[in-house]
């Protein structure tokens, strides 16, 4: 029981706002107290998995470029572009970047977008400009939901794809079990959520389209 | 073989990079961080677990002094045409089709990592082509590159440090502790009880490790293989891939998961910094709410 002190110092630092990072070594230190580990002990274990998880924050490369671009007029393109379409709203763009996340990821190409990729620069202007926003907080809101729908897109299509990281984890963890099932066994049973988070999103885009409609 | 070592590569010259840039604007602290980052990328391997956990207490000390400055304002854009948009399309289109093409030369690049490779790659043509066709020196893109990596700030490191923190977390047993109190919760022999259990389990306790990789092994050794597969007689690749799928509906939902809530809420220049999870949230309960029926259903 006492190993979840960790997550108490996690919720609270969070709570009162100290500097994440900080909480975040605190609450491993105190955690692996908890669990009758020595401090440097906890400090090795943190460093090695920090070294094997680079690749989380090798997605910044693409900062220099997409900086370049934007400076060169990136963001006031896409919107004049979606300017430009008859009958764009931010609701229907952001479903037609729904429907394409979730079939790229489907076929495992979940990198080739993301916030830093497409919905910074590309997809959050794009539907910006099709929304027409009339104050910050519209603005703010269709902003928020370009980068929701990328998730939802990326969650609920990447595990139809067969050699996803999840898939293989559910394959090794239950060989652990002694049951032995192939990786397409797994993936099926991912289409139905995909389908449902595809209907229930793409309902909230429109009510987002209504929202944004009323009163013009 | 080109595999992670490659974009590690192009990742640390670009940290060495804005680090550098940083230094010469006298803006200490977040060239500081960035030449930690930059050394991380490039000797890691070298540096020993317990030297990278050193790295990691100087770049928390830094980021906890406060002296990171956010980025320095960026001049009105230039217009140079529609033609901006083919460098912003390359990089997708590299990473798609690199990743298949590189899938099939397995000897020359590691299967396992095509798409961070074709990533990388896309990324390093869509720079030069973006350097020729705005008639930009490369200074200037790393200047602009480093705006944005200074507005993100030491958030940009969240991801990683939560990561490591999942990995404290398996080896002091928090999941073993967590599935032991979640399989005491549910009465004996109720179906339903259990495949609300196991569902919730994996969104709650997605929810605070960050990472549903995390919360299924756990979950699936409490109550999704004893209770639901040889007690119910539930399919095994059902009971799984839905737990997951309820698992992922946690990570909408949660700070924990900071790469995908809370940095694109600083790219995005959001006043709210959970503005993108509580955006999710009405689509997350309902998903949760499907996956359990299905799941019920399927079982039952």
């Amino acid at each position: 029981m006492l190993v979840l002190a960790g997550i108490v110092v996690i919720a609270a630092g969070f709570l009162l706002r100290f500097n994440p990072l900080l909480v975040i070594i605190v609450s491993a230190l105190v955690t692996g107290l908890a669990a009758g580990l020595d401090p440097v002990a906890v400090l090795a274990t943190f460093g090695r998995a920090f070294n094997d998880t680079r690749y989380v924050t090798a997605i910044y490369i693409v900062l220099p470029v997409i900086g370049l671009l934007e400076r060169h007029g990136l963001q006031a393109r896409a919107r004049a572009l979606v300017g430009k379409l008859r009958g764009a709203t931010a609701g229907r763009v952001l479903i037609g970047y729904l429907l394409f996340r979730q079939i790229t990821a489907a076929l495992g190409l979940v990198s080739i977008a993301g916030p830093a990729q497409t919905v910074r620069p590309l997809v959050a202007p794009m539907a910006e400009a099709a929304a027409d926003p009339r104050d910050e907080a519209e603005s703010e809101t269709v902003r928020a939901m370009a980068a929701a729908t990328d998730n939802v897109g990326v969650f609920f299509g990447e595990d139809i794809f067969i050699a996803i990281g999840s898939i293989l984890l559910m394959k090794g963890v239950l060989e652990g079990y002694g049951i032995v099932l192939e990786p397409f066994q797994l993936s099926v049973w991912a289409i139905p959520t995909a389908i449902a988070a595809f209907v229930v999103h793409g309902f909230r885009l429109l009510l987002l389209d209504r929202r944004l409609a009323r009163g013009r | 073989m080109i595999g992670l070592g490659f974009v590690y590569l192009v990742a640390g010259v670009t940290f060495v990079i804005f680090a550098g840039q940083s230094l010469l604007a006298r803006r200490w602290a977040n060239g500081a961080f960035q030449s930690l980052i930059a050394l991380s990328f490039m000797a890691g391997d070298r540096l020993g677990d317990v030297g990278n956990g050193a790295l990691v207490l100087a770049l928390v000390a830094i980021a906890a002094t406060g002296r990171m400055r956010r980025g320095e304002g960026t001049p009105a854009p230039m217009d140079r045409g529609a033609r901006v948009f083919v460098p912003a399309l390359v990089i997708p289109a590299v990473a798609l089709l690199g990743t298949l093409a590189f899938k099939q030369f397995p000897a020359l690049v590691d299967p396992k990592q095509a798409t961070l490779v074709a990533l990388a790659a896309g990324t390093l043509i869509a720079l030069a082509l973006g350097l020729y066709l705005m008639r930009a020196r490369p200074a200037a893109a790393f200047a602009a590159g480093r705006g944005l990596i200074d507005e993100i700030g030491w958030a940009a490191m969240m991801p990683q440090m939560l990561a490591s923190l999942g990995a404290v977390f398996a080896l002091a047993g928090v999941g073993e502790v967590v599935g032991g109190l979640m399989g005491q919760v549910i009465p004996t022999g109720s179906v339903i009880g259990a495949v609300v259990a196991y569902a919730l389990g994996m969104a709650v306790f997605t929810m605070i490790m960050g990472n549903a990789f995390a919360a299924f092994p756990v979950m699936a050794a409490a109550i999704g293989v004893p209770l639901l597969v040889r007690g119910a007689g539930g399919d095994p690749a059902i009971v799984a891939a839905v737990g997951m799928l309820a698992g992922f509906c946690g990570t909408l939902m949660t700070p924990m998961a900071a790469n995908f809530n809370l940095v694109p809420a600083v790219l995005l220049e959001l006043k709210d910094r959970y503005g993108v999870i509580r955006a999710q949230i009405p689509t997350a309960l309902p998903l949760l709410l499907f996956n359990i029926l299905l799941l019920y259903w399927m079982i039952a």
